[in-house]
């Protein structure tokens, strides 16, 4: 069993500047941040060492920072622009008993992280969900395609802050 | 001369009547044979997450209901606890031990709709309806309690919303005492059936590597062999104080993690559900429910994930608080949706039968698949 | 007979033959209508529920109160299905197990026609049926419809197997192919009856009935898998199948296959009857002789008949809402490993015991 603090230790020694930051200011959960692009073998690290044998995803979870600049538009809705969209990947080693989180940020103009499905297998939908809802663009997934929206919906991404209904989805009104 | 064959693609559903609601698989078959599984879900997105930023954290609860329509009581304990951790809120003894009673029959009740439709799949009908005559009183209970029978709205931040009905306790040790023979009753008309067990043995197997790769939990994981449950291995609530055991999978009709395994450790589960009851009823304690219900709730910044152990499997909650009242983001961990993403692997060469024999042993909400 | 009966009174052998060809299909509304209501009850209180309860006592008059629905229901036929090939398909289903009604023995004066090859004819008529739910199942243009067509066409084929087996036997004993003589060689109690060795003499009668009984079981497991009930009901499991071969039907055509598979349920149930259990034979003599009212004993034997016959649809019913389903390759190794090489071992024995 590894602290949080022993893990990025460990991570920041054999991944350098690849691990950005530990934080561990905040309630709750302390994070680690990595590199978007280097995502994948971090965490392929994560799951064959034998001292963190990280083997279970728990979840992927996208989430909208929105901390770029906002201007709102005429009709009263805001629009975001810079900043960044983030990628939170809970895992944990069923047999030693610890968790971890890691934390990846993309900008939101060019959202792209590294798929980790060949990593884990359960990653596949999740990544699809968080590019279904958030537009996060997982480089190598095998099939990156919509999964909880329809296949043919191009109004945007539903969970980023700036999402606005359209007003017709193929000819039936959308705000009811 | 070799017959010149081609490959056919069924759609099964979005309406049919063993995907258990609204799921569309496309089929890829060589006579019967299965060549390519491709589920197809999301008919019944219901934008929970996009509510969830909406809206104050009290107001979160009933949605949370309407994921796993079949454990809704599980749904809301999940929610809370998560919540909770999130605000350092101390729930009362009484409150512990009706959220773990509430939730002990919930996962029954759940158990019995997973196995009766798992008997209707294969093609039995009647434990179906057995089941469901037993799954009747349950929801009497609840209804008793909170005055609803499928959507609850019982377990709040805090506290429960209603005490115990007076004659709650009686009748819930009446239903432990009525429903042990049921669970024999069941063994000999569906689970030591021969055609039931040739149908569901070998079928669908589950290894368990595949299984902790593809982050699959509950019942389907502890199947494949893998003791592990969140109410021992990540104790929530009071849990730890019950004694109880986990089954798991020993491949009793065939091999270690095949439809026979997840079907019957569900019976097992409810055996172990139904102990824990009678534990928690004995030791209820009298006391005060509503006290650590917070007036308002506004947690700092910061991040919470918490799960519980959902009849289905983990089930967690990842909130991410940015000082407001409304939760920034709420992700859910739904083992529906996790567990079916291993769906397609599994059936990969088995017969167009055993595609509803496997979706049925790995029990799916579409609910919750879908939020 | 009643073919000369009715021919007397009313002069006319052509309206006599028509009266003929009628009355079993008089006999096979009312038997489907009860059957149905049957049905609905034996599966309701066998699953703790009431069934049908509204529709006069104890719902009796439901079977009729949804002939009515049925009739008024539209008649729908998909855009792309083959028109002429989907209407037909219902009336060859029918017709098939129709015809089979022809040649049963109801009683000693009430046969259709008295056919010297009558087990042989019910047997090729009701392999009419198979073409009928190909022809729906191809028609429907409906990929459901068209496995479930081909597994019930490769199921009622290969089930046809075991059963000509078995009457094999039967013929080997009994000599006959005749549907009445073998009811009449049934006569006297049920000691009589083939399931108990017939009419042989001496030691092979008791040698005989073993291998009779294994015979019935065998026989009547197959009838249950040819007219596609529970647990051999593939072709129109509707958990995966949805409906089978009928999935695409509607109103009065879906009501020809539910006509055809309750006569269908009745057909093998009283080919059953006919070959092991005495055929309309009472089981103890009849009240007729007792009073001396030769008039009455057809009309007991009518009565012994239909209560057998009923007795195992009823049995058929009880399998099917007690079992799970079998799948499909399980079906057929069923036939092909178990009761084919039972059967004809089976008539190996008996083949063996009659040349001694």
């Amino acid at each position: 069993m590894k602290s949080t603090q022993e893990i990025y230790n460990l991570l920041k020694e054999k991944f350098q500047e690849k691990v950005i930051q530990h934080l561990n200011t905040l309630p709750k959960e302390e994070v680690i941040e990595v590199r978007p692009e280097s995502i994948n073998e971090i965490v392929e690290f994560l799951r064959d060492d034998k001292e963190l044998h990280f083997d279970n995803l728990i979840l992927l979870s996208g989430v909208d920072d929105a901390n770029g600049s906002k201007n709102k538009l005429e009709d009263g809705t805001e629009e975001i622009t810079g900043g960044t969209l983030s990628v939170y990947y809970h895992i944990e080693s069923m047999d030693l008993r610890h968790k971890l989180v890691l934390k990846v940020s993309a900008p939101r103009e060019n959202p792209e992280v590294e798929s980790i499905y060949d990593v884990y297998g359960c990653a596949n939908w999740h990544e699809r969900e968080a590019f279904d809802m958030l537009g996060i663009i997982f480089k190598n997934h095998p099939d990156l395609t919509r999964i909880l929206m329809p296949y043919d919906w191009e109004f945007g991404y539903p969970l980023r802050k700036d999402y606005r209904n359209p007003e017709f989805y193929q000819g039936m009104k959308v705000p009811y | 001369m070799a017959l010149k064959t081609e490959e056919m693609v069924l759609n099964m559903g979005p309406q049919h009547p063993s995907t258990h609601g609204v799921l569309r698989l496309e089929i890829e078959l060589d006579g019967e044979i299965i060549i390519n599984v491709k589920p197809h879900i999301g008919y019944l997105h219901r934008c929970f997450e996009k509510h969830c930023e909406a809206m104050t954290y009290p107001q979160i609860i009933p949605y949370v209901d309407r994921m796993d329509y079949l454990a809704s009581i599980y749904n809301e304990f999940g929610y809370a606890v998560a919540v909770e951790r999130l605000l350092d809120i101390k729930v009362p003894e009484r409150v512990e031990y009706i959220r773990v009673i509430m939730g002990e029959l919930q996962r029954i009740a759940s158990h019995t709709v997973a196995i009766g439709t798992y008997g209707l799949d294969i093609g039995a009908f009647t434990p179906f309806l057995f089941l469901f005559r037993d799954r009747e009183k349950i929801l009497s209970l609840f209804e008793m309690t909170c005055g609803a029978r499928l959507l609850y709205n019982y377990i709040w931040v805090g506290g429960v919303s209603h005490d115990l009905h007076p004659n709650f306790l009686r009748q819930t040790k009446e239903f432990i005492n009525y429903f042990k023979p049921i669970i024999t009753e069941i063994n000999n008309l569906l689970t030591y059936n021969k055609i039931f067990i040739e149908r569901t043995a070998n079928v669908g197997i589950l290894p368990l590597d595949a299984a902790i790769n593809y982050g699959i939990t509950g019942p389907n994981l502890r199947a494949s062999g893998l003791k592990w449950d969140l109410r021992r291995d990540d104790p929530y609530s009071i849990y730890d104080r019950f004694d109880f055991e986990i089954p798991v999978g020993k491949g009793w009709m065939g091999t270690v993690g095949d439809c026979w395994d997840r079907y019957y450790l569900r019976i097992l589960e409810m055996e172990q559900s139904l102990k824990i009851l009678e534990q928690a009823i004995e030791q209820i304690p009298d006391g005060d429910i509503t006290s650590a219900i917070p007036k308002r709730i506004k947690p700092p910044e910061g991040q919470i994930y918490a799960r519980v152990e959902n009849p289905r499997g983990e089930l967690g909650y990842f909130i991410m608080s940015k000082g407001g009242l409304q939760p920034w983001r709420v992700k859910v961990k739904a083992p529906s949706f996790v567990n079916m993403s291993i769906f397609g692997d599994l059936c990969r060469g088995h017969l167009i039968a055993d595609v509803v024999a496997i979706l049925g042993s790995i029990d799916i909400v579409l609910g919750e698949v879908d939020r | 007979m009643i073919f000369e009966f009715f021919a007397d009174l009313l002069g006319s052998q052509i309206l006599s033959a028509i009266i003929i060809a009628a009355l079993p299909l008089v006999f096979i509304i009312l038997y489907v209508l009860l059957a149905n209501w049957l049905e609905r009850k034996v599966s309701a209180h066998m699953q703790d529920r009431l069934g049908p309860m509204r529709v006069g006592w104890h719902g009796w008059l439901q079977p009729i109160a949804d002939m009515i629905k049925i009739l008024q229901k539209e008649d729908i036929v998909a855009k792309d299905a083959d028109r002429k090939l989907f209407s037909a398909a219902p009336v060859l289903v029918f017709v098939g197990c129709y015809a089979a009604f022809a040649a049963i023995p109801f009683s000693s004066a009430f046969v259709g026609a008295d056919l010297e090859l009558g087990l042989l004819y019910i047997l090729a008529v009701s392999s009419i049926v198979v073409a009928g739910i190909l022809m729906a199942g191809w028609a429907s243009n409906n990929k459901y419809a068209l496995i479930g067509a081909v597994r019930s066409a490769a199921q009622i084929i290969s089930y046809e197997i075991p059963t000509v087996f078995i009457i094999l036997c039967i013929i080997i004993v009994s000599g006959t192919l005749n549907l009445t003589t073998l009811s009449e060689q049934q006569s006297g109690t049920f000691l009589n009856w083939y399931i108990l060795g017939g009419d042989v003499e001496g030691w092979k009668k008791f040698a005989l009935i073993p291998f009779m009984f294994i015979g019935f079981i065998v026989m009547y497991i197959s009838s249950v898998a040819e007219s596609n009930r529970t647990p051999f009901d593939l072709p129109e499991a509707e958990s995966e199948l949805v409906a089978g071969y009928h999935t695409e039907y509607s109103g009065m055509k879906f009501a020809m296959y539910l006509f055809a598979e309750y006569a269908n349920m009745f057909v093998v149930s009283a080919l059953v009857v006919a070959m092991f259990l005495g055929g309309y034979q009472s089981p103890f003599g009849y009240v007729g002789d007792l009073i001396n009212v030769p008039w009455l004993i057809p009309i007991e034997q009518f009565f012994w008949f239909t209560v057998k016959g009923l007795f195992f649809v009823f049995v058929q019913m009880w399998l099917r809402w007690t079992l799970p389903r079998l799948r499909v390759d399980q079906l057929m190794a069923l036939c092909w490993k178990y009761l084919i090489p039972i059967a004809f071992v089976n008539l190996l024995i008996i083949s063996f015991l009659m040349i001694l």
